[in-house]
């Protein structure tokens, strides 16, 4: 599998478009920052939510007990999926056992890292992705680039082009509106004709038994009203202890999100509504490895905000797909190596540890230095290539003799200074493709301190 | 007069000597007694970053021993004083001797604003400067009030430069962005990393910046080499030069496209 860097230098190979992706994003962070900086308590808020996670995932059974016992008080069917493949055969049970053939289903990035779609097109259903951005990725054949803003790599002549292919807008059109019209209309049919809907969780309440959608669209709201099945899917990391913990969060998840006070829907199920059926999926995937790690713990913590991406410089420029994972970004990138070391092995180098995303993130995972802990965890298992290792073993050794190291610098330094030109800059030298080299001093700093002691 | 073991990084040591001995002539002339033991190559960080601790350990190990005779240890890089406050403790066991090692290593800004509380800054330097925020230095060091988060503002780079007779300040679109050098990240991730630097530069040409500075000379490496290849490159100069009173002239290129000799 080509790695990281293979795929963000042909996105970079895209200037303009490459630009025009960077923009789009350094706009949200920015609009971010704008509304965060308007809460003078905005880093109390992130220490008290980060707080509030890490109780809750430390002591997540009592909380996932006690949310199951809550549900079920409520009329809700709870099930409990190990693994993605455990998750995807209890939905399409349920769908089954109530014949259903359309399905709606509100985002759930949990859905797509467990690649419910295609399993249940497989038995024969047709699967509706209602969040706009998802929907347009789904009609495009394509992954969502980023986990909140699904389809932010598409342009608008681009999203104008697969319309017109498949919701036979006029060719050539482009206005946002109009577009979103067209889609507004195409979903609606599909609210209607379907015969259940499947909705993600952001927040479960374990106090409760009930749980939190989130949307801007409201489409959630429109999947589950309608139909009578609802099957709502949910990682087990998504508690929260009590109601009184919500507020906390919805006020951090929008504004790092999109910069908006809060979402648009803020949608609170509590058991099925009068002769309907819910279920609660809950699942592990790999979940219950992670708690058990000391150095990745907190990152369960995460409220899938998207902050990180927004931020990452690294993410604005090589675009979501460039991840190869279903959660792209720096967060991507620990939980990426956490599923398949090997596949991910290029992901925490894909990251210049600038630590942006650590200040960004609302619940303050430390998620530059779990990048660098993934570092040493790729070279411990041996994942990294030999190329990598070498030179740094062999520095390391020059390093620990000062004699050795004075004259290889000094040797080195020399070369630099009389080497012709298109031997320095040659093919296999990509520092030089784009940069300068320094200019090579005859002295360095040793050789003029040990002058300047004895002049 | 607190005695003062220099921290030169390898590469500062090999390619920027005078970054060195301006780091130098700023501690002296504050009352340091400065000394460089020559026994320092490198603190491991390359290693560390790569994910190669046990090439590293050994350089860290080496590092505690050479400078346990002094007060303070002073770097001019906000990288690698990171790597030693922050870092060390995640590969060595924990020693009261990596403590101390730990609590008094400063970089050169925090030093001279916050142990030796340097209020004045003698000399002038009549320039719009881009002050680059290195990232270790922002995010590890607190260096200065990041972009992403929320409290007062401050600037230990910015603080000393201000009271320097005729200095301005370039007023970059972002303000902290990471320039892409980030290690191997620059050789390895080349296509990325160029773009984060070039889009820095182009911020800093359209801010009107006449001199590019930073408290780590590793990203101005980066900057400078991307900057050289430019039709109209603007002087780079580490902090610590332009503290100790150096002028651009000299650095400023004239013919960048030509072999990059100024
Ligand atoms: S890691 Fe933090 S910033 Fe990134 S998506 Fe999760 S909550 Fe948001």
């Amino acid at each position: 599998m080509a790695g990281h860097a293979t795929l963000a230098k042909d996105f970079v190979a895209n200037d303009e478009r490459a630009h025009w992706h960077d923009k789009a994003l350094w706009f949200v962070r920015h609009k971010r920052d704008n509304i965060s900086h308007s809460l003078p308590e905005w880093e109390t808020l992130r220490e008290t939510a980060s707080q509030v996670k890490l109780h809750t995932i430390t002591h997540l059974a009592k909380y996932l007990e006690e949310f199951e016992a809550n549900a079920k008080k409520l009329g809700v069917h709870v099930h409990w999926a190990s693994n993605a493949a455990e998750h995807n055969e209890i939905v399409l049970r349920i769908l089954q056992q109530h014949n259903v053939k359309r399905v709606v289903k509100s985002k759930s990035m949990l859905t797509e890292e467990c690649h419910l779609n295609p399993h249940l097109e497989a038995a024969g259903m047709e699967v509706v992705d209602t969040d706009l951005g998802e929907r347009i990725v789904q009609l495009q054949k394509e992954a969502p680039s980023h986990i909140v803003l699904p389809a932010i790599h598409i342009k608008k002549e681009e999203v104008g082009e697969v319309f017109h292919q498949f919701l036979d807008t006029e060719k050539g059109a482009s206005d946002p509106g109009y577009l979103t019209e067209a889609a507004r209309q195409h979903l609606r049919e599909n609210f209607l004709a379907a015969d259940a809907g499947i909705t993600g969780v952001n927040f479960g309440i374990a106090a409760t038994g009930g749980f939190v959608v989130c949307t801007n669209e409201g489409n959630a709201d429109l999947g589950t009203a309608l139909p009578n099945l609802h099957i709502a899917c949910m990682g087990i990391e998504k508690l929260i202890p009590a109601p009184e913990h919500l507020s906390l969060f919805t006020r951090l998840l929008a504004r790092s999100a999109t910069g908006q006070p809060i979402t648009t829907y803020t949608s609170h199920f509590h058991g099925p509504k009068p002769g309907g059926e819910m279920h609660i999926v809950l699942v592990d995937n790999g979940r219950s490895n992670i708690l058990g790690s000391d150095e990745f713990r907190s990152s369960l913590s995460c409220i899938r905000c998207g902050a990180c991406m927004n931020t990452c410089p690294v993410y604005r420029r090589s675009g979501g797909h460039s991840y190869q994972s279903t959660v792209p970004g720096p967060i991507g990138s620990i939980l990426g190596p956490a599923s398949d070391p090997a596949k991910h092995s290029s992901l925490p180098f894909a990251c210049s540890l600038c630590g942006s995303c650590t200040d960004v993130c609302p619940v303050k995972i430390d998620l530059h230095h779990q990048l660098l802990t993934w570092r040493r965890e790729i070279y411990v298992r041996g994942l990294l290539p030999l190329s990598k290792t070498f030179p740094m073993k062999v520095m390391s050794k020059v390093f620990q003799h000062p004699g050795l190291y004075a004259f290889g610098g000094g040797i080195a330094r020399k070369a630099l200074r009389v080497m012709p030109r298109w031997m320095i800059y040659n093919p296999l030298n990509s520092w030089g493709r784009k940069r300068e080299l320094p200019e090579a001093p005859k002295e360095s700093f040793r050789d003029l301190y040990k002058k300047r002691k004895r002049p | 007069m607190p005695r003062i073991g220099l921290f030169i990084p390898c590469y500062i040591d090999q390619f920027y000597p005078d970054v060195g001995l301006a780091t130098l002539e700023v501690l002296e002339r504050y009352g340091c007694e400065v000394e460089f033991p020559e026994a320092q190559t490198c603190c491991g960080q390359p290693m560390a970053n790569t994910g190669c601790v046990d090439a590293a350990v050994p350089l860290a190990e080496r590092m505690i021993e050479i400078f346990a005779p002094y007060e303070y240890v002073v770097a001019p890089s906000g990288s690698c004083v990171a790597m030693v406050r922050e870092h060390y403790s995640d590969m060595l066991p924990l020693s009261n001797a990596l403590q101390e090692f730990q609590a008094k290593t400063f970089e050169l800004c925090e030093f001279l604003t916050d142990v030796l509380k340097i209020e004045h800054v003698e000399g002038q330097f009549p320039y719009k400067v881009g002050l680059h925020q290195s990232c270790h230095g922002l995010r590890e060091l607190r260096l200065a009030r990041s972009s992403e988060t929320v409290g007062e503002e401050f600037n230990k780079a910015r603080q000393l430069l201000e009271q320097m007779k005729g200095i301005t300040f370039a007023d970059l679109n972002r303000k902290d962005e990471c320039c892409g050098f980030g290690g191997t990240f620059a050789v390895q991730e080349e296509a990325v990393s160029c773009m984060m630097g070039l889009d820095r530069l182009a911020d800093h040409y359209e801010s009107g910046t006449e001199v590019l500075t930073a408290g780590d000379m590793s990203c101005l490496m980066h900057l400078d080499g991307l900057n050289r290849r430019q039709p109209k490159p603007v002087a780079v100069m580490h902090i610590a030069q332009i503290l100790a009173g150096r002028q651009p002239e000299g650095s400023v290129r004239v013919n960048a496209t030509e072999g990059g000799i100024a």
